[in-house]
Order: C-alpha cells, then structure tokens, then sequence
C-alpha cells in the first residue's frame, strides 16, 4: 500500500507500523518503546493525520492507505 | 502557571561574586580572585546556566564552522528548527548539540498561525524530548515581526499543554506582560527585525520590558555585532540570543568568541551602575595644586 510520507508518495508493506516506518527511513533499530535500541537519542517525530503519534504509540499504530505521515527532526534555524 | 526563576530569587552578582570566592578559599585554603561574571547565574525553568547567551543555529554554511562557533560563544542553550527528516543530514545538528553539552531549545520558526506553532512544538517536544519552546509566530515572510494575536493565542494554548514557553514577542510592553501573564517562561522582546542587524531600535521600550517583568527578558533578533549585545544587557536583559550576527559574520569563530565577552561585560556594567549622562564636562583631576608658570 502507499501512504504519504513528508510530501511524497512512499511504499510501506501490508500491516507496517508507525514503529517499521520510522526504522526503514532512518536506518535506525527501535525497541517497542520508540526509542532506538542503540541507546542513543533518536531525534525524530511523527504525525499521522495531522495528530502527534506520541512514540510510545508509534508500534501499536498500524498504518493505513492514504495516511499522510510527517517526520521531522531538528534542524538549523533561529 | 510557570515555575521560572527570576533574577530576583538568584544572588546579585555582588552575593555571587562572595560566595565563588568562599568557596575557592575552602578548596585552596587561600583567597582566589573570582570573577563575579563566573558565579553569576541565569535560572530558568529551574535550570542554572552560566552564559547568558542563547545561540540560534541558523544561517552556518556548515556544521563543522558551527561547531567551532558555539563552542567559542560558550553558550550552553541553542535554538533549533524542526522540519523534514531528510535521511542526507540525518541528525547531524541534534548529535552536534548532544556532543557539546549543549541544551536544545526547539523553535516554531516558519510558523504563522497558532495551530501551525502548537502543532510544531508538540512533535519538537516528541523529537528532542524537552519542554523547552522558543514561540516564533510571525506574520509575515517579509518582516518576520510576530502577529500578536496568534501569538498571544499560542502562548495560552501552548502553557494549558505544560510547555516552557520562550515567547519571541515586538517590543511592546503591553503585550510582554501580556504574555507573562498567561504563563511565559521567559518573554523574548525583539531588537530589531530578524536578520538585520540593526540593534536595538527602542532601548526605551526594552528598558520598560525589563523593568516590569518578573519572567526573564531575553533580547532576541537583530543584535549586528557585539556591542549590541552589550547594550541588551546593560539595559537589564537576563540573556541575549542571536544566530545571524554570528553565523555569517565573516569569522564566525571569532564573533562568537567577542558575543560571549559582550554579554559579560554588558551584563558586569549593569550590576556596576553607570555615571550618569551630563551636560558639561567634569574633570577628574583636581584644579588645586596646580604649578604656577610665570
């Protein structure tokens, strides 16, 4: 199925998670809790629908056609 | 309600200045000169920092220059922006902040309404785990002043959610008491528009800021170089954040380095107290006891 991810049309097997998303794009391991399973700060969040999937719900939150996810991370400003 | 620290219920810089000095005389069992600037605390939120400078991150050609900028600045509180994940710059700039001990103060830039700056600081809250938000909601791209009443309508929503709000405000005093009554953090009145370099266009009015707020005053946007900022804290600010001035001066190292001097030396001249201006000269030498020549 395709959701949207930041704006572009993006592939995500049947049954992804918010949790399979988050690791495919950065590369990353996350344990259940959302965070990463190095022990080092992830840096990234995400909404789903214009909500904040707060990270603790990132792997009970399956992802459906069409969902329009933002992921953002710090970045140089201000 | 906020639970800030305000300079009131810090030590002076006099009381701070004794205190380091008794406690370097216990650890070396002799007197130390200590400068006062050293023991001089800014508190917010209940956190101590000992530079009074807050660094924005934007406008660095490069990470590496960036680095060597806020580390010659010593500033211990940096703002950052949240947009895109993009997987070539992959938290580059939050490892960059985590490196240097540097705590991390997200911003709402880019945003122009309240429901975009809510929206914002809630992923920022999610992404680098803080509390902390600079509140930047602007009207507009070509002046970058901030629209009051998406503003004012931000700062509420944004305290009834728990967030430390850093409200990036003009230099209205109306309106900064506005926004510490609604629960500010710290209130962040303009110098002059962002970018510019311009300085403090009204120190009068950042005068009268400072003088009601019991929030801290950080002056913030438009500072041009250092003495600038010198002024910002002689005119009573806490603190003094800018990004710019540094980030595309010339020698961003070295600027850094002179911002860092310029606060403590602004913030030391306030707490000396001034002569005041006069109308005629007065000499500093005495007129009796001159020689005579005949």
């Amino acid at each position: 199925m395709n959701i949207t991810l930041n704006g572009n049309v993006h592939p995500v097997g049947a049954g992804a998670s918010v949790t399979t998303l988050v690791s495919d794009v950065t590369g990353r391991k996350l344990a259940a809790n959302g965070q990463a399973a190095d022990g080092q700060r992830l840096g990234v969040a995400v909404a789903r629908n214009s909500e904040v999937v707060p990270r603790s719900q990132w792997h009970s939150t399956a992802l459906a056609e069409g969902d329009e996810i933002e992921l953002v991370t710090a970045v140089q400003g201000g | 309600m906020t639970e800030a620290t305000t300079d009131a219920a810090t030590p002076s810089i006099e009381e701070a200045r004794e205190q380091a000095k008794e406690a370097a005389e216990e650890t070396t069992g002799k007197a130390t000169e200590t400068t006062a600037a050293s023991a001089d605390r800014l508190v917010i939120d209940g956190v101590e920092l000992t530079s009074r400078l807050i660094m924005g991150t934007g406008g660095a050609p490069s990470l590496d220059g960036l680095g060597a900028a806020l580390l010659a600045s010593g500033t211990e509180l940096t703002t950052v922006a949240m947009r895109r994940y993009s997987p070539a710059e992959a938290g580059s700039l939050f490892q960059l902040l985590l490196d240097h001990n540097i705590r991390v103060l997200p911003n709402t830039a880019g945003c122009f309404t309240a429901r975009d700056a809510v929206m914002t600081a809630e992923l920022a809250r999610e992404a680098l785990e803080t509390d902390w938000v600079k509140l930047e909601v602007i009207a507009d791209e070509h002046t970058l002043l901030p629209d009051a009443v998406e503003l004012v309508d931000a700062t509420e929503q944004l305290v009834n959610r728990g967030f430390k709000v850093f409200a990036y405000t003009n230099d209205d005093p109306v309106l900064a008491l506005r926004l510490e009554n609604l629960g500010a953090t710290a209130v962040m009145p303009l110098g002059s528009p962002i970018g510019t370099g311009l300085g403090i266009l009204n120190p009068h009015n950042i005068e009268l800021i400072v003088s009601r707020a019991s929030v801290p005053v950080v002056l913030d946007a438009g500072i041009g170089t250092a003495s600038d900022a010198a002024l910002a804290m002689e005119l009573g600010c806490d603190a003094v954040l800018l990004a710019t001035a540094v980030t595309r001066a010339q020698n961003p190292a070295l600027m850094g380095e002179a911002f860092k001097h310029a606060v403590i030396a602004g913030r030391l001249a306030k707490a000396a107290g001034r002569i005041p201006r006069r109308e005629h000269a007065l000499a500093s030498s005495a007129m009796e006891g001159r020689a005579e020549f005949l």
